[in-house]
């Protein structure tokens, strides 16, 4: 595996130079691997957001790097608009940009920015509505004819239809009801696995990173404050409470277990192992 | 980038000028302006240039923040300054070719100069700077009043204005935000000539615009699930009422409008 974006001593500051000077992020070092399905979480106001502008060049840094497969994408002549199309960033609610007369046309508007022939952006447009489940019939519709989870959809495949090498999306099941948000998550993964795309996750539902991802970088007050495998990091739920975050339902449950006495691990965050883990206590496991 | 557009000029304080009725203000500017062009001769030019004085002196706002408000008029300003040293007849005091520089004219000029000046920089502060721009609705809605009689909806122009200036700072937000999201997708805003650019901005204005009609929506929505059925029968939380910093005011702005007026007569 090879890194392929990096930050080093990122600080970003709103408003420089004022009295009202805030830093928005500070001293943030992270790494993210080739093929890597990280999850950023954090409350509101961590830095997340802020942080995942800087990775396509939205934002510039105050001060620090941030390097995409080794090269300063502020160094001169770098070329930012190229970078936008390898680093897709799926915004928060990103239904709210979508413009274009039909479906077709909107999911089409990155790939023709990027200059592709008529038959590669129709067929880029196809993979990436299928990846999101949308039928060939919502394709001529207008996109504000469609529901709030198809509108989200379409936002998204918006930018799959890029195949940026790296995928990041910004709380992309937010307002959404459960079992929406969950097949989005389905077809996130399922894209993965497919693609082999480098994906970060925004979110601070827990439930959903848990589910998703490999590694967790946890943020809070502008500054890394966690890293590591979803065991390591919901294994010290007290950090994470005192960070203002929340840990898995499941974690919590066999947190409050250990806490009376039970002797069972604490690093449980799928509901799936905690079901193997319990059925093994109580019934031996292999009897059941 | 856009957030640096300051367009609520308002500028926190607690000095007499910020304390003062808005209504107050707004009467006080329109006769700052009228006596402005009443002035004549360097007397009355010097009593409006003290009150003017006066008035940064007990507003609290820093110089810095008065030359800011006549720094993108100077061109302007000085433009005209120069043309009227060229186009007043009398007394040649410079002249090359078909140009004459008149002494009427460098006095023309520099009064007109000054008279522009001190007229942006009174009302920056007296209106933009100290007064908030709920305040300054409010006080337009009851100056205006009386042409309720007439069946003028002031109510609802005033009410109007104040929900157009709430969402100045809401829109630039989303607008930041729609191009961030463009820009992400490889949108390009820079180049091109104008036609392409002002396509560029298809992207932009066709979201902007399905958001501000959603937010419009949303928010007769929830004023009317607040019962809001327009100025009948409405009463406000904060009446105004001239206080006896208001009282002194008036008297001394009298007296210095009055001597302005009478030094430019008679001096």
């Amino acid at each position: 595996m090879s890194t392929i974006l990096e930050t080093r001593g990122l600080r970003y500051e709103y408003g420089s130079g004022l009295p009202s000077e805030v830093a928005a992020l500070d001293g943030v070092d992270i790494r993210i691997e080739e093929g890597e399905f990280v999850g950023l979480i954090g409350h509101t106001g961590s830095g997340k957001s802020t942080l995942i502008q800087h990775f396509n060049g939205l934002l510039a840094p105050t001060s620090g790097q941030v390097l995409f497969r080794g090269q300063d994408i502020h160094e001169k002549g770098y070329r930012l608009r190229e970078l936008r199309f390898r680093v897709g960033l799926v915004f928060q609610y990103p239904e709210y940009q979508l413009f274009e007369e039909t479906v077709e046309k909107d999911i089409s508007f990155g790939p023709r920015n990027m200059g592709l022939s008529e038959d590669e952006i129709r067929e880029r447009v196809r993979m990436a509505a299928s990846y999101v489940g949308l039928t060939e019939d919502v394709m001529d519709k207008s996109p504000f004819d469609l529901s709030g989870g198809q509108k989200r959809r379409v936002a998204i495949a918006g930018v799959l239809a890029m195949k940026p090498e790296v995928l990041i999306l910004d709380e992309p099941t937010a307002g959404l009801d459960p079992e929406g948000a969950s097949q989005i998550l389905r077809e996130i993964r399922a894209f993965r696995e497919e693609s082999g795309t480098t994906v970060i996750l925004v979110s601070h539902n827990m439930e959903d990173v848990a589910r998703t991802a490999d590694r967790l970088i946890v943020m809070n007050h502008a500054k890394v404050a966690l890293e590591g495998t979803p065991e390591q990091v919901f294994g010290t739920p007290e950090r994470l409470e005192s960070l203002g975050l929340d840990v898995p339902q499941v974690t919590k449950i066999f947190w409050l277990l250990k806490q009376r006495g039970v002797d069972v691990e604490t690093s449980v965050y799928t509901v799936k192992y905690a079901k193997n883990l319990i059925l093994k206590m109580i019934g031996g496991g292999a009897s059941c | 980038m856009l957030k640096d557009i300051t367009l609520g000029q308002y500028i926190p304080g607690k000095s007499v000028i910020h304390r003062l009725d808005p209504r107050l203000k707004l009467v006080l500017t329109i006769a700052y302006i009228a006596v402005l062009f009443a002035a004549k001769g360097p007397a009355s030019y010097a009593l409006v240039f003290g009150s003017l004085v006066l008035l940064i002196a007990l507003s609290d706002i820093g110089l810095r923040f008065v030359f800011r408000s006549i720094r993108p008029l100077l061109f302007i300003i000085l433009f005209t300054a120069v043309l009227n040293m060229f186009y007043v007849p009398g007394e040649a005091v410079w002249s090359w070719w078909i140009f004459t520089i008149t002494k009427e004219g460098i006095r023309t000029a520099i009064y007109m100069a000054l008279r522009i000046a001190m007229l942006i920089s009174g009302t920056f502060v007296l209106l933009n700077y100290t007064t908030q721009p709920i305040m300054l609705t409010d006080g337009i809605e009851q100056l205006l009043g009386p042409l309720k009689k007439i069946h003028v909806p002031v109510h609802e122009l005033a009410m109007m204005m104040t929900i157009a200036l709430r969402f100045i700072p809401t829109l630039i937000e989303e607008t930041d935000k729609i191009m961030s999201a463009q820009k992400a997708r490889g949108a390009d805003f820079e180049t091109g000539n104008i036609v392409r650019r002002a396509k560029a901005l298809v992207p932009i204005l066709v979201p902007l615009f399905v958001s501000a009609f959603r937010r419009a929506d949303d928010l007769a929505v929830a004023m009317e699930c607040r019962c809001y059925r327009g100025s009948e029968g409405r009463t406000r939380l904060h009446t105004l009422k001239l206080q006896k910093i208001d009282y002194l005011t008036i008297g001394a702005a009298a007296l210095l409008c009055t001597g302005i007026v009478l030094l430019g007569i008679y001096v």
